[in-house]
């Protein structure tokens, strides 16, 4: 693939920019590192050599009686008789965080919340799961949520923008009021209504943010056909007969796409924020999943517990700004003026 | 008295990763009182630079001055503190800038601009102020303008709006004033009558001017000295009638040789009829007072104008801004909507739908004014020539397009590997080629040229001008070619068209109009634009 001079004097621009540069290195990392949770916080062993054979539990569910016990359910690795029984024909790796979301850690020395100890590194929550494993499954599903909920809602935006901004006049008027109103609904409430009706869940909930969120890029993008109508080389592509379709998508868009890019990292922050939102007031994903918001319930309910508080509001504020900071180096990039003093 | 001496000045332009750009190199000059001194070239050349270096208004410390002096009445501009620069700026020396609608500040009324240099160097009461603003609205010619002094810049005309800027900049009686290309952005009509202004005023103050342009014409008439500059450096000084009789500069021969001329070639009998065009209005729907009153403000943009074009033909259309030149072209194409016959090579294009308009678009085109904005900054050349191929011949292959690329880009003159880089690197002359080449690639028999040279240094225009006759000549190509520079017109029209707030004024055969107009309007066109060549 190769970039114009111009695609090539953004990135200089981007790198240039040194916090958002490392921003996005930080991100791409925690980003990936996350994608592999089950491998990171697990209550089952990544390995198990039994009676000279390998096994990898992780990905295969064994009944007990694999190991010698009595019973044909799945094995509970943590139990310390299966341990024992393991133990003595071979062994185990765990995970560097042997607990599940849901897993309780039952030998804990103080009552649950219990705080840092060399077994959990963040202590535990009320019900005395482990903390750690709880953030890094949060973390993912807020990434992901935000992911998913931006890439939908910028494509349906960009398209809703594109359309007003190139036809205009009556079909752009009505679109307009119609966006006025629609986003006059309090989303907030909305959910809070759904959720007691129906138990929500992680597509449910993306499904009525997106029918919201679409709007933040409609505005910006919508200028830009706007402006990019009257400019010289649309009308020349008009005058050569180019097809509409192919005019916006050829020679509009990408300057849309300025605007668009530059606005990504705020809506993902905003799909992030809101996601927390709902968990914090108990209407978003279902009960006993983990969640930055869950967290901060539980820190605002244990004020006594810091590391629970201290957990939910480093993590959060890490990734916001994390984001904000890539936001900003985009911006950088994009920024004519940066860009043409060469 | 020697006013202004410059000496030996150099300005050179540092970029963030240590690049230095040489803008001007050692260039010498000096002015005195009454005087006018031209500085000459194209775009580029590093005139603006030398002059904006006087001011300090450089985007210091991007800009920085390796040599040289700028002694302004025996005090040393040059490298002066901010402060002691402002004490001169817009009181000893005062400066008039190209464009009056972004020089002018928009959220300003014209009485607060005018009267802002009295209150800062002056020292006066507001009272005082207005006094002299209405004084100076007298003396700029723009007694009308008294009434208006509540007025906002985007209120008044291109000529108004360049009225008040010579009022601003003479409002402390300057010494000396700079004007940057005073009436470029300016109408023919207009033109004459500002520069007119101009040297009057110097006369009356005795101030001295630099002048700034790259209208040789003008210059002719109005400075006694001149500077021709070229890539940073003056390459020929002196009185200006004796350098533009007897050039010793190969460059200032070239400058003078490019003034446009020559004839387009004769029309062969049994030529086909292009464009038959009938009655044809533009109306732009205006903004409603309230439901209550119907269309008020609706703008009549064309009105019946009726013209016809046989192959091989040129139609020159002419007039001020704003008469609905390009309004008439766009409506030809079908790019805007009309009422009137268009018909083209026989088909009557009104009643067509868009999408049937697009089979035909491949033989009528349209080369752009402003090659700058024409091209679209993200494709590269090869991909901008090759669109109209790869939309209206789809059966052809890939090769055959690059084929076709790279013989239409050596026709009009680039070298074929251009068709690999993006339109920026690119100079306005090369990129006003590359537009033609895009539109010549579908073979059109129609093509429309709106201000095709206007933006171009002269001698390009002349280039452009002849390739553009070539073409013409080789292809049997009608052209409609819109400008508001009679010279040029002449030079490429068999008939032209004179236009005046939507309507026709006078359309005729190009000797005929200019040895005998017949409307008053057409007179003073032409009276406007070859009164200053006529001192040449």
């Amino acid at each position: 693939m190769t970039f114009s001079p111009l695609t090539h004097r953004r990135i200089a621009q981007f790198k240039a920019n040194r916090r958002g540069y490392w921003s996005l290195w930080i991100f791409g990392v925690l980003f990936f590192v996350i994608l592999f949770a089950e491998f990171l916080a697990n209550d089952k062993p990544l390995l198990v050599s039994y009676e000279g054979k390998l096994y990898m539990p992780i990905l295969q569910t064994y009944p007990e009686t694999q190991w010698g016990g009595k019973f044909q359910t799945a094995t509970n690795y943590r139990d310390s008789y299966v341990k024992k029984l393991i133990e003595k024909k071979g062994w185990m790796l765990f995970p560097p965080v042997p607990f599940y979301i849901s897993t309780v850690n039952f030998n804990l020395e103080e009552p649950a919340p219990s705080p840092p100890s060399r077994e959990n590194w963040l202590g535990t929550d009320d019900q005395g799961r482990d903390v750690l494993a709880r953030l890094i499954y949060g973390f993912r599903v807020s990434i992901f949520f935000g992911l998913i909920l931006t890439f939908f809602s910028s494509i349906i935006g960009v398209i809703a923008g594109a359309v007003q901004g190139y036809f205009g006049g009556r079909l752009d008027l009505i679109f307009q009021r119609v966006i006025e109103i629609w986003s006059g609904l309090p989303i907030l409430y909305l959910l809070i209504i759904l959720s007691s009706i129906i138990e929500p869940n992680f597509w449910l909930l993306l499904g009525i943010m997106l029918l919201f969120s679409w709007m933040s890029l409609v505005a910006v993008v919508r200028a830009e056909f706007f402006r990019t109508r009257s400019l010289d080389y649309v009308r020349a592509a008009e005058a050569l007969g180019v097809p509409t379709w192919r005019i916006m998508w050829r020679h509009m868009l990408p300057n849309a796409m300025v605007a668009t890019l530059t606005y990504l990292p705020f809506i993902l922050n905003g799909s992030i924020t809101t996601l927390t939102t709902l968990d914090f007031l108990g209407f978003g994903l279902p009960p006993g999943s983990a969640s930055l918001g869950e967290l901060l319930t539980q820190g605002k309910n244990h004020v006594q517990s810091p590391w629970l508080g201290l957990t939910g509001f480093f993590s959060l504020a890490i990734l916001l700004s994390l984001l904000i900071f890539i936001g900003e180096a985009i911006r950088d990039a994009f920024d004519p003026r940066k860009v043409m003093a060469r | 008295m020697t006013l202004l001496q410059v000496k030996d000045l150099s300005v050179h332009f540092r970029s963030p990763n240590n690049v230095t750009t040489k803008a001007v190199n050692n260039v010498s000059f000096s002015l005195s009182q009454g005087e006018t001194l031209a500085l000459v070239g194209e775009s580029g050349s590093g005139k603006s630079v030398s002059a904006l270096s006087i001011l300090g208004l450089l985007p210091y410390p991007m800009a920085f001055h390796p040599t040289g002096s700028i002694l302004f009445e025996g005090q040393e501009l040059l490298n002066t503190p901010e402060n002691t620069l402002r004490k001169i700026r817009g009181h000893e020396i005062g400066m008039i800038f190209q464009e009056p609608m972004t020089a002018l500040n928009p959220l300003h009324t014209i009485e607060k601009q005018i009267a802002e240099p009295l209150l800062i160097h002056k020292g006066m009461s507001k009272l005082q102020a207005k006094e002299r603003v209405v004084e100076l609205m007298n003396l700029v010619g723009f007694a009308d303008g008294i009434s208006r002094l509540n007025a906002y810049p985007h209120q008044l005309s291109g000529g108004q709006r360049q009225r008040v800027m010579i009022a601003m900049a003479l409002a402390c009686e300057p010494k000396l004033l700079i004007a940057d290309e005073p009436t470029t952005a300016l109408d023919v009509t207009i033109q004459a009558s500002i520069l007119e202004l101009i040297s009057d005023l110097q006369k009356r103050f005795q101030m001295g001017l630099l002048l700034i342009s790259h209208d040789l014409g003008m210059v002719a008439k109005m400075a006694q000295t001149i500077a021709v500059m070229r890539n940073g450096h003056i390459v020929e000084q002196g009185q200006t009638s004796k350098v533009l009789k007897n050039p010793q500069h190969s460059y200032t021969k070239h400058l003078i040789d490019s003034e446009p001329k020559g004839h387009p070639s004769a029309i062969s009998r049994k030529a086909a009829n292009i464009l038959e065009v009938k009655d044809i209005k533009v109306t732009f729907r205006g903004q409603k007072k309230s439901w209550m009153t119907r269309g008020t403000g609706d703008v009549k943009a064309v009105e019946n104008v009726s013209l016809s074009l046989v192959a091989g033909e040129t139609v020159g259309i002419v007039g001020e801004s704003g008469s609905g030149k390009s309004t008439l072209a766009y409506a030809i194409l079908r790019l805007t909507e009309s009422q009137g016959q268009i018909n083209f090579c026989g088909v009557e294009l009104q009643h067509l739908s868009r999408a049937a308009v697009r089979p035909m678009r491949p033989q009528m085109q349209i080369i752009f004014q402003d090659p700058f904005s024409s091209l679209n900054p993200r494709l590269s050349v090869g991909q901008i020539v090759a669109e109209g191929l790869e939309i209206h011949q789809k059966q052809i292959g890939k090769l055959e397009i690059e084929n076709q690329v790279q013989s239409i880009l050596q026709e009009v003159g680039l070298s074929p590997e251009a068709s690999h880089r993006y339109p920026h690197e690119f100079s306005g002359g090369q990129r006003q080629r590359i537009a033609i080449a895009r539109a010549l690639i579908l073979k059109p028999k129609l093509l429309i040229l709106d201000e095709p040279t206007s933006a171009l240094d002269r001698s390009i225009q002349a280039e452009i001008i002849a390739l553009l006759r070539d073409l013409q000549k080789r292809y049997q190509l009608a052209y409609l070619f819109i400008s508001h520079d009679l010279k040029v017109v002449r030079a490429m029209s068999h008939r032209i068209l004179v236009m005046k707030a939507g309507q026709v004024v006078e359309l005729q055969e190009t000797e005929k109009l200019f040895t005998k107009p017949t409307s008053p309007y057409t007179k003073s066109l032409i009276k406007a634009s070859f009164d200053l060549l006529e001192n040449n």
